[in-house]
């Protein structure tokens, strides 16, 4: 009983949505602020994204007559949720004195549940435009999906004992170096953060809400409290991808001495890739992306895997 | 409400809606979101839907038809939300006041928060606009 009340309080607060809630939002400030300075401007201050978040909290939710009610407000709270149990495991895996259980299996499909609830939210929305969005979100993430897939069974299959646990994929690289020494899992690393570029719905690949052409596409018939959750989702998951990262590729997060900077130096490197190739890439189309997908990144993808198999 | 209404001044989110504009206005809006003025320092943001907007830019002078047009959308932008008229065809309606289907100015169909005279009014007279706009606020 205590055990359980002491899992609630760890996805409630500590280290699941509240904390992951603040430190994302503290990391779209980075985002913006680099995207700024890349842009030769100043930028916002850091509490920013707070003020937008405090802001939507206050605004009235219009939801549109043609609208399916509990859809439409539900489904981007399975994403947050989803987002949440995610950061918990990856967290608590890492702590590791917590015992906990930590399965890649169940990273991958709840990773996948945010982008599921956009497109059955924007379905929802009884609204052509946001139907667009929803189709195109669908296509890609039909794209991203098997490279990303294959990149994470690459990092899999370097470890001897061959485990899905999270925890056992940390120990291992404590005893034989980071999986990034070997060159299928940087090849796997450098498949990973173009499907993370994709997967956060972000320029080039931010095609299901392009703001020019089908007018915030998914995102388009919410306001008020609805669109803080969605914002707040997508905050949390440009905070738990890099950490599931680091995990995976680059020997887990360290919370002592020099392995606290470390860390902080790993995911700091790890977002400003993200948001240096946010900012120098035009948006594609949906049929450009697909074929990027399955084409070139999937062919590396799959020589990664092959590497790996052979030893290297 | 003392702490939302503290994010509401730090950020807001505009709008820009276009009701029988030459264009003139609207291009000035533009430039004004450009990195040069760097709006984004006082947390305003251009969004692409009327349901994410707190500002609604409203530009020219409202011919006939754009009139329901004008009110559906204000309609649909949760309230809270503040209404600037940019220009003087906005304001007053301009050189087209004399018009065969000139139906009033903006603040004739909608309750309007600003006004930005100007033809167009340069993006630092829109800037000074919203800084008084969000001392009303």
């Amino acid at each position: 009983m205590a055990s359980t009340l002491g899992l609630v309080l760890n996805y409630l607060i500590f280290p699941g949505l509240l904390f992951t809630a603040v430190f994302g939002l503290l990391t779209t400030w980075v985002d913006r602020k680099v995207s700024a300075r890349v842009q030769w401007r100043v930028g916002p201050p850091w509490y920013q994204p707070f003020a937008d978040v405090l802001k939507l909290l206050a605004k009235e939710i219009v939801i549109p007559a043609g609208a399916r009610r509990t859809g439409f407000l539900l489904a981007p709270l399975a994403g947050f949720a989803a987002v949440g149990v995610v950061s918990t495991m990856l967290w608590l895996a890492n702590m590791r004195g917590a015992g906990f259980v930590g399965d890649l299996i169940g990273v991958i499909y709840l990773l996948t549940i945010p982008s599921l609830g956009m497109i059955i939210g924007a379905s929802a929305s009884g609204n052509p435009l946001a139907s667009v969005g929803a189709s195109r979100e669908m296509k890609l993430v039909l794209a991203y999906e098997l490279p990303f897939v294959i990149a994470v069974f690459t990092a899999v299959t370097k470890i001897s004992p061959m485990t899905l646990k999270l925890e056992n994929i940390i120990a291992y690289q404590e005893m034989n170096g980071v999986l990034l020494g070997n060159l299928s899992c940087i090849i796997a690393f450098v498949v990973a953060i173009l499907c993370a570029q994709a997967k956060l719905t972000y320029p080039p690949f931010d095609i299901p809400e392009a703001e020019t052409e089908i007018m915030d596409g998914t995102h388009m018939e919410y306001s008020g409290a609805a669109l803080a959750v969605v914002k707040v989702t997508q905050a949390m998951m440009l905070f738990t991808l890099p950490v599931f990262f680091i995990t995976l590729f680059w020997g887990g997060l360290q919370f002592t001495g020099w392995g606290l900077i470390y860390t902080i130096i790993k995911y700091v490197i790890i977002i400003t890739i993200i948001v240096l190739i946010k900012n120098t890439n035009p948006r594609v189309r949906i049929d450009q992306a697909v074929k990027f997908f399955w084409g070139p990144v999937t062919v590396l993808a799959i020589i990664g895997m092959v590497l790996a198999v052979v030893g290297l | 409400m003392g702490i939302t209404n503290w994010g509401f001044k730090k950020s807001l989110w505009v709008f820009h809606l276009n009701a029988g504009a030459c264009n003139n206005c609207d291009i000035e809006v533009l430039d004004c979101l450009c990195p040069k003025f760097d709006v984004e320092r006082f947390g305003i943001k251009l969004v692409g839907s009327v349901k994410h907007a707190d500002v609604l830019l409203v530009s020219g002078s409202c011919p006939r038809k754009v009139v329901p047009q004008l009110i559906e959308t204000y309609e649909q932008a949760p309230k809270p939300c503040a209404v600037v008229a940019i220009g003087s065809c906005g304001c007053t309606g301009g050189i087209f006041k004399d018009g065969y289907n000139f139906a009033g100015p903006v603040d004739k169909h909608i309750p309007v928060d600003a006004y930005i005279p100007g033809c167009p009014p340069r993006p630092e007279a829109i800037i000074g606009g919203i800084v008084k706009l969000m001392g009303k606020l």
